[in-house]
């Protein structure tokens, strides 16, 4: 496996009709071991898509593809030019020894945004993710899911039109995951496009318009959330959403 | 004998109290070259000892085996090898440098460089591991990497020029070949200590080995207090 920050666009002259990002026959493998195997998938701009799927699936290894942390063995990963980068938010944050300000002073610098712009935008961000009680307190030693937040807010520091979370509540307690939840809403319906990793069935049915079901790298279902939940395809994905243990 | 001692350590301690002029133009001079090869040192070893960290080109490991061996170069050798060069016969004897405190600057700055070099490596190296992919996922440019990096290293940096502090302080053999131990010139504490207990003048060398041990265990207690402290989990679950 290979990495890489570098992400492929929808060259300029290419037709953007809807489309956030289109992959075509992904693979991508780790030494000998293949973990996506031909992946095609087309994810409309706007609205939250989730990716869901036992462990080892290689949904955050999509992700990390989509981001461009990832250079595909084969195949391609297109995302919208229109969108910019793609920010991601990871399960664990991990955050600088500094403020909850100062790491985000940190990303809105890395993420271009002009000086004189900084202070509006470092106060919408903490309003948003509810830290401006916060803002000097070291980051490291905020709880994990006020870390969390940070973490989120710091990805929207660059104004992203696409966000990637990659399993961003599965360490945290219910409260704590309500408020990113609320943080996932509120940033779709700003008209970013989200793609969640997420091995809660229930969040996956609370947030995601449309859902893909990976497994053993190849993406079993595809479909609006609702249908891929109630109604699969295969049994396999049946089997994963009954609770069995897929092997 | 015993009373000579006794008699040589009540004399250092006076002239360590009535602050000898000898003695301070003697330690003057070693904080002068001293800070100023830490200081070049830093400016040459941060950015490299970090480059090698996040970079990623051939020939790097064999790199980094040269800059981990060259923590332990000889001092008398690097001084041996700059006499040459800076002599009359040398290729550099046109900048007359030798016996002068630049040479010793120059002799200091070799021996301390690669170990910035190595520790900063080794920190950043480390520090890429917990940050690398989240840098490279808000987009970060290499020198922003580098620079977030540093920033964030900084408690365990400013441990690393303190440890080449100390080796520099210390050091005898190279500043004794290219400076040549010249009163009021190029003389310093360590070589100090070397002429005046070869000439049994005990005093001053004593002296002059108080203040340097006094140094030394400052510059480890500094350290020690500048050590990260309790910053927080690195995640809270």
């Amino acid at each position: 496996m290979h990495t890489s920050a570098k992400v492929l666009t929808f060259p300029p002259h290419a037709p953007v009709v809807e489309t956030a990002v289109a992959i075509t026959n992904l693979h991508i493998s780790d030494g000998p071991t293949a973990i996506l195997q031909g992946i095609d998938l087309t994810l409309s701009s706007g609205g939250i898509t989730g990716l869901i799927g036992p462990n080892g699936a290689g949904k955050s290894v999509l992700l990390r593809s989509i981001a461009g942390l990832l250079t595909p063995n084969r195949g391609q990963v297109c995302v919208a030019t229109e969108l910019g980068a793609p920010a991601m938010v990871f399960q664990k944050p991990v955050l600088l020894r500094r403020s909850v300000k100062a790491n985000l002073i940190h990303a809105l610098k890395i993420a271009g945004v002009p000086r004189h712009q900084r202070a509006g935008r470092l106060a919408e961000i903490l309003v948003m993710t509810q830290l401006t009680t916060h803002a000097e307190a070291p980051a490291r030693r905020l709880s994990g899911g006020e870390q969390q937040r940070l973490a989120f807010g710091r990805a929207l520091a660059a104004d992203p039109g696409l966000l990637l979370l990659d399993e961003p509540t599965a360490s945290l307690d219910p409260a704590s995951t309500a408020a990113i939840e609320v943080l996932i809403k509120q940033t779709a319906a700003r008209g970013v496009k989200v793609i969640l990793v997420t091995h809660d069935q229930a969040q996956a049915r609370r947030l995601c318009d449309d859902i893909a079901f990976l497994h053993h790298g190849r993406i079993l279902e595809q479909g609006p959330a609702q249908q891929v939940l109630t109604t699969p395809q295969t049994q396999t994905a049946q089997t994963y959403l009954d609770g069995a243990l897929l092997l | 004998m015993m009373n000579d001692f006794a008699g040589a350590f009540r004399q250092a301690f006076g002239l360590i109290v009535t602050a000898d002029a000898e003695l301070l133009q003697i330690i003057g001079l070693s904080l002068q070259v001293t800070l100023s090869a830490v200081a070049i040192a830093a400016m040459i070893g941060l950015p490299i000892g970090a480059l090698l960290a996040v970079s990623r080109f051939t020939g790097r490991g064999v790199v980094i085996v040269l800059m981990n061996a060259a923590m332990g170069l000889p001092p008398v050798v690097v001084g041996l090898t700059l006499y040459m060069l800076f002599s009359q016969a040398g290729p550099l004897a046109v900048l007359s440098l030798l016996y002068t405190p630049a040479a010793m600057i120059i002799a200091q700055t070799v021996l301390v460089t690669p170990i910035i070099i190595a520790l900063t490596r080794m920190t950043i190296a480390s520090l890429m591991l917990e940050h690398g992919e989240t840098l490279l996922a808000m987009r970060a440019s290499a020198s922003q990497r580098i620079i977030t990096l540093l920033i964030e290293a900084r408690p365990a940096l400013i441990t690393a020029l303190l440890a080449g502090m100390g080796r520099a302080l210390a050091e005898v053999g190279a500043v004794m070949i290219v400076g040549g131990n010249i009163n009021h010139a190029t003389r310093v504490m360590t070589t100090a200590i070397a002429l005046e207990t070869s000439r049994g003048e005990l005093a001053l060398a004593l002296a002059l080995g108080i203040i340097l041990l006094g140094l030394s265990l400052s510059i480890n207690a500094a350290a020690m207090l500048l050590r990260p402290k309790d910053i927080g989990l690195v995640h809270a679950h």
